[in-house]
């Protein structure tokens, strides 16, 4: 039992983190989780570099859509690239993502149509894509309620009985990313009592970026936030989040657990959110410049190019495909909102229920027949009575 | 199935073993509300594997009031599962649970204690399918029992469903009969949509015929199905609206008034949302006057939905307006007094008298 008063930093201490590449971007070595950073040869690195670069591409693209009118709002993942592409990439296809509303870097790692993301934020439907399509939930605004569907569905991922078959290409894995102001819900501890109890194939994936819009993790925690799982009979692991070489180690290692059958674990990856909460934020009421400023120098896509390149891994030709990839998604993310269209007014009345119900069938009846009144005897509106 | 955890293996070794299931009973049996519902998840359990519930002391107990009694026994403790003691992460798991295929059936143990996972049935399970443009189907049942009678401590004698008749993407329903609870179970289990069903826990232990070989009716589209009242006593002077537990007792006053010379129509709601205004207002339209009983409390009351719909409705029908009887604007008081904050067979004759007298 211990009874040990919380470390000096409390929730932000360094002290446990697990890395592999410095902030210089030296890969340093690891006892534990080398071995599951192995397949991760030259290429690989490139891929996820590429797809860091895409990420930040797709927040710059989609911060400038908001500033001018195309967006009604925009959370922004800038400088949380590794942690989530880093997780992303260590998931299986079969797998299955239950996001929160800040990771387009796993949304990108699994494949999806990232202008599809904004949707939501445009305010032309609530979540444009598929889930079932590439694994990848609609995004959770409530924070924390997301991480009991992650629980829940783990729980029927052992029923189907695709956990310990020993097929990797059947066992299968669920992963919720949450920051560091749900490990306050009561929902995300009573994942931890849910997963725990069932030993359900999940990993729950905190990303603490520092803040909850303003707050502080002190606000949320005296402890490492990775220090609570434990106490649930869930594992823990802390690993720089702006290391993405670690951060795929410890989630591959996380994911391999739970499709063997070993049950959850508790990610937290450390990082630092470098832009506001939302485009409707300003941190400049909270933090410093200097605070910053350090996390700057602590770049994710820096660390790896400075790696890249000390390797010898980072060729001029790879490097000028990805700038011109990288300005066409950036057109192709602003001619996408532009031509994303209105939403019918109608439209509100689709998919309440998934059978008609009386009441939503008489509302829609009256709404359209209230809207043809507008219309003229030449077929155009009137554009009202008064 | 994978889930058995060494330790739940120990402690049922401690056990004696459980006597082996009794027959599936046929013909039509006169039962306990209880038990109807219990035999309704049974055959749900048996036609659909997908099928399961969940829940706090549902598993070796049989649930506090016996609902669940011989299931876990038969079905076993993946399909009949024992929870941890926290009803948002059972509803939210449930959740998880249906994007998977599966089809959960939740248990809250009481009224009272459903709001734990308010946020999850509300904001979560209401709006998955909207959210997801018909992409992601949510079908879970979640069983409350619900109102008073009892003598209960506080928090076990409440009547929420005007909060979830409100929360668009829910359907809310409340059987009043074991033959209805039978079917209706069953009904909403297989019904792709959330179901919020109420269960009249004061009339648990009352007996009714049940046909356990009739074929279950579609769950909607039919005139058996969730989506419609029925009149359960035709009469002429007084269309009385009731559902669950007021059915019984809106039947023993048109049996006492009906020695007094009035004749009432009784209408069971049977479903809050949606709400089959047609039933009622053709109900309303031959007598000419509308009384409105439930236990919830009467502000803002599913009595005032009914009360405002009927009244553009059947306007040039009505001899009255439409009088509501209910619980008060109190929290639910102690058992001692509970019979005086319930509406019983006196405060409806005296609503009907004055809707009579208007």
């Amino acid at each position: 039992m211990s009874t040990s008063a919380p470390a000096a930093d409390g929730p932000l201490t360094d002290d446990g983190l697990v890395q592999l590449l410095t902030p210089a971007g030296e890969r340093v070595a690891h006892p534990e989780y080398d071995a599951w950073a192995a397949e991760l040869d030259g290429e690989r690195l490139r891929a996820m570099y590429r797809d860091m670069v895409l990420t930040r591409r797709f927040d710059t693209e989609a911060t400038s859509l908001q500033r001018q009118g195309e967006l009604a709002l925009y959370a922004q993942c800038l400088g949380q690239e590794a942690a989530q592409i880093g997780s992303g990439h260590a998931l299986a296809p079969q797998d299955h993502v239950f996001p929160s509303y800040r990771e387009h870097g796993v949304a990108l790692a699994r494949g999806l149509e990232m202008t599809d993301l904004l949707r939501l934020f445009r305010g032309v439907d609530h979540g444009g894509w598929d889930p079932a399509a590439h694994g990848f939930h609609l995004f959770t605004l409530v924070i924390g309620s997301h991480t009991l569907h992650a629980t829940g569905y783990a729980m029927g991922v052992q029923r189907d009985g695709l956990v310990g078959t020993g097929d990797p290409t059947r066992d299968t894995a669920v992963v919720t990313y949450f920051g560091d102001g749900a490990t306050a819900q009561g929902d995300v501890s009573e994942a931890l009592v849910f997963s725990s109890v069932n030993q359900a194939p999940v990993v729950l994936f905190c990303q603490n970026n520092q803040f909850a819009i303003s707050e502080p993790t002190s606000r949320q925690s005296r402890v490492p936030l990775a220090d609570r799982a434990p106490g649930f009979g869930v594992p823990s692991v802390r690993v720089d989040g702006n290391d993405v070489v670690a951060t795929y180690a410890v989630t591959r290692q996380a994911l391999e657990r739970a499709r063997s059958g070993g049950g959850p674990t508790f990610v937290e990856a450390f990082t630092y959110r470098m832009g506001a909460h939302t485009t409707s934020d300003d941190p400049t009421r909270y933090r410093t410049s200097e605070q910053e400023e350090h996390w700057r120098r602590r770049d994710p896509i820096e660390r790896l190019r400075v790696h890249l390149e000390r390797t010898g891994e980072l060729p001029e030709v790879f490097q000028a495909q990805l700038a011109a990839e990288s300005d066409a998604f950036g057109e192709h993310v602003r001619a996408a909102v532009r031509a994303m269209g209105h939403p019918s007014p109608h439209s509100m009345f689709e998919h309440v229920y998934a059978t008609p119900h009386a009441v939503v069938e008489s509302e829609r009846a009256w709404f359209a027949q209230y809207e043809q009144s507008f219309v003229g005897p030449d077929g155009r509106t009137t554009g009202g009575h008064r | 199935m994978t889930v058995t955890s060494e330790r739940t293996r120990q402690a049922t070794t401690d056990l004696p073993p459980a006597p082996a299931p009794a027959p599936f009973p046929t013909g039509t049996q006169r039962l306990p509300m209880a038990k109807a519902l219990n035999l309704g998840m049974r055959r749900a359990l048996a036609n659909d594997p997908r099928a399961l519930l969940m829940g706090e002391d549902i598993g070796r107990l049989g649930g506090v009031f016996r609902v669940t009694d011989g299931l876990f026994a038969e079905f076993g403790e993946d399909r009949v599962v024992d929870t941890p003691l926290a009803e948002s992460g059972i509803v939210g798991t449930a959740i998880g649970l249906a994007l998977r295929g599966y089809r959960p059936v939740v248990e809250i143990q009481f009224d009272g204690f459903v709001f734990p996972a308010f946020d999850q049935i509300t904001t979560q399970l209401a709006k998955m399918h909207y959210r997801s443009q018909g992409r992601l189907k949510l079908p879970v049942v979640i069983r409350i029992p619900f109102g008073g009678g009892i003598g209960a401590v506080e928090h076990h004698s409440e009547s929420p469903e005007a909060l979830f008749a409100h929360t668009a993407g829910l359907r809310v329903v409340s059987p009043s009969t074991p033959a209805d609870a039978f079917t209706m179970i069953q009904q909403a289990i297989a019904s792709p949509d959330p179901v919020i069903f109420l269960e009249p826990k004061g009339r648990y232990w009352e007996k009714g015929d049940v046909d356990l070989d009739a074929p279950l009716p579609a769950p909607h589209g039919g005139p058996a199905d969730l989506d419609h009242a029925r009149v359960v006593r035709a009469g002429t002077d007084v269309t009385v609206v009731a559902y669950g537990p007021t059915v019984a007792t809106a039947l023993k006053a048109a049996e006492a008034a009906a020695a007094e010379g009035t004749s009432i129509e009784v209408v069971d709601l049977r479903t809050i949302s949606p709400l089959d205004t047609a039933t009622v207002a053709a109900s309303v339209q031959r007598t000419g006057r509308c009384v409105v009983v439930h236990e919830a409390p009467v502000l803002y009351g599913s009595g005032a939905e009914v009360a405002a719909r009927i009244t553009e409705e059947c306007f040039f029908h009505l001899q009255a307006p439409v009088l509501r009887v209910g619980g008060f604007h109190t929290p639910y008081p102690v058992a001692k007094i509970e019979h005086d904050y319930l509406p019983g067979l006196d405060r409806l004759l005296d609503a009907v008298d004055r809707a009579l007298a208007f």
